[in-house]
């Protein structure tokens, strides 16, 4: 019976998505212009002088950052449910909170890969190189950072009251990452504060987990991936758990304690 | 025969409140019985119903629905309830038969399949019958977002029997419908009582609505005020009584004393009738009367009367 809840609700959402074609076309336009504009500009300023092609390297920052924080995002979208009350009929039912929580985040981490295809085409069209070992990288780590990102919302949407508190929350906890992940610059050789903020960060392991297996016997590797392919795997893997764990709890014990 | 609901001392306190929601509440609920928990609003009647389906957890007190602790055995008890919230609680994204089918495989009756055209013949064969009762067959491959209030709640009690649920919670069920919106959901879940025995619990503040029921909680400010069948609620709390008037409004008192009467208030003079029949007063009064009104209440008043005085 889980199995059966787990894809339903994950189902819906993805329905949800394929009928909204306003949010299918806003969560195209933000990683174009990160790709091709910061991107290009970034490359024209500073490419050749560090030796790193910025445009694909912002491509790839760019790519996990969507799908995380897509996968957030929509996660979080379970309070907009509460306030419907939508909510109390999938907590009403029979099926176990993990299932609920677990099908929500599959849910939005589909609609987050569905995003990420159109992503995936803006590179061609800009010049990303992208070969067999690329594009499987690619897609295993783009859902497993959608998989991260919605257990990261989890915990966060447990904390919060209302949809509008949520979309407050931007500046403070995704902006920030965009840096400390280093999405769009490198993150080697941080001073000591910025170091410990960029390791505090969920999306700074995804995204150097991509750069790992996207840059993998080529030249720019040593100046642009921070950490070895296992140690970003056990951390995404840990974090998923964990954050799956005590965010459920946390949401349930809010939802019914009231 | 074990009370298909039991609540014993239930107490309710929302954090950051100075005061309970529920205040020692008890009652029972016969299987089969339609039973209504009437009071005004804030009286907590939303909060007692959240406690007995699980959404909400007591602060004290215990519950048990169709043989499960609320608290132990959560999952069991959601098996065997329906509810029908106070807000439709559909996903306005998506179609009538969507967000019924959803709740088919959600309750695991059906296994889960992308589109209608693939779920098995017994989901379709049950969607169909239960549409055709209610009415919907039309509409119930349209989005949720282009119903009317009384249609969605129409799609809320097909959806919510899917399950065959032992027990149907509604909360405020008919607010916002129209008059034959609402008679047709009544007649409807007439229907379905007749056929399947399902208990049927229901909160309101439509007196015709709880009126109708087999027994009464009437709730105020937390606590139970009155309990029992309409009759023993009305015949507890208030009296039958005769107001007289005359020409003679001195001789009649002087008379309606004398006879041990006890008139108030008016003119015209209120005489309770305890015990008597209207006709013995009636006939023992010789001063001629102009105004003869033989009241026996009813459960507005009833209700109006437990109100008020809780106010006060």
């Amino acid at each position: 019976m889980a199995a059966n809840a787990i894809l339903t609700i994950a189902f819906r959402d993805l329905v949800k998505l394929l009928k909204d074609r306003t949010r299918l076309l806003s969560s195209f336009i933000f990683p174009f212009v990160l790709i091709a504009l910061l991107g290009g500009m970034l490359q024209a300023g500073f490419g050749d002088r560090i030796g790193i092609n910025l445009v694909a390297f912002t491509f790839t920052g760019v790519y996990i950052q969507t799908l995380f924080q897509s996968s957030a995002l929509g996660v979080i979208s379970l309070l907009e449910d509460r306030e419907n009350d939508f909510t109390q009929e999938l907590f009403v039912s029979p099926v176990s909170r993990y299932s609920i929580v677990f099908g929500k985040v599959l849910g939005e981490s589909l609609v987050a890969m569905v995003q990420g295809i159109g992503i995936v085409v803006f590179g061609l069209v800009v010049g990303v190189h992208l070969g067999v070992t690329q594009i499987a990288g690619l897609v295993v780590v783009g859902l497993a950072s959608c998989l991260v990102g919605g257990a990261f919302g989890i915990v966060i949407l447990a904390n919060l009251s209302s949809q509008r508190v949520a979309n407050q929350l931007f500046p403070f906890v995704f902006l920030p990452q965009f840096f400390l992940a280093g999405v769009f610059a490198p993150i080697q050789g941080l001073p000591i504060y910025l170091e410990i903020l960029s390791r505090a960060s969920p999306l700074r392991y995804p995204v150097d987990l991509l750069r790992g297996m996207f840059y993998s016997g080529q030249p720019e590797y040593s100046g642009v991936v921070v950490d070895s392919v296992a140690l970003n795997l056990v951390v995404m893997a840990g974090m998923f758990v964990v954050f799956l764990v005590a965010g459920t709890w946390l949401f349930v014990r809010n939802e019914r304690n009231r | 025969m074990e009370p298909i609901i039991e609540v014993q001392n239930l107490v309710k306190r929302y954090r950051k409140a100075t005061e309970n929601a529920v205040d020692d509440v008890s009652f029972t609920v016969q299987p089969g019985e339609l039973f209504a928990l009437l009071g005004p609003n804030g009286a907590g009647k939303t909060t007692t119903i959240s406690i007995l389906t699980t959404t909400l957890s007591p602060t004290s007190g215990s519950v048990r629905v169709a043989g499960s602790d609320i608290q132990r055995d959560a999952t069991a008890v959601r098996k065997t309830v329906g509810i029908i919230f106070q807000k439709p609680s559909l996903d306005a994204n998506l179609t009538a038969e969507q967000n019924i089918r959803l709740h088919a495989t959600l309750y695991g009756l059906y296994p889960f399949r992308p589109t209608y055209a693939t779920m098995p013949a017994g989901y379709k064969r049950q969607l169909e019958e239960l549409s055709a009762v209610l009415d919907i067959e039309r509409e119930v491959f349209k989005p949720i977002k282009t119903f009317s209030g009384g249609m969605k709640r129409k799609i809320e009690i097909v959806r919510s029997l899917m399950h065959r649920p032992r027990v149907l919670f509604l909360d405020e069920p008919t607010i916002g419908l129209d008059p034959s919106s609402r008679r047709s959901m009544w007649e409807y879940l007439s229907k379905v009582r007749a056929e399947t025995e399902t208990t049927v619990f229901l909160t309101t503040h439509y007196l015709e609505e709880a009126e109708q029921a087999q027994r009464i909680c009437i709730i105020n400010r937390g606590r139970v005020v009155s309990y029992g069948t309409p009759e023993q609620i009305k015949g507890q709390l208030l009296e039958n009584y005769l107001l007289l008037d005359a020409d003679d409004r001195d001789r009649l008192l002087a008379e309606l004393r004398e006879r041990g009467l006890s008139p108030s208030g008016g003119p015209p003079f209120r005489v309770p009738v305890n015990g008597r029949s209207p006709h013995q007063i009636l006939k023992s009064i010789e001063t001629p009367l102009t105004v003869v009104r033989v009241h026996a209440p009813t459960l507005e008043d009833a209700y109006l009367a437990i109100v008020e005085g809780g106010r006060r």
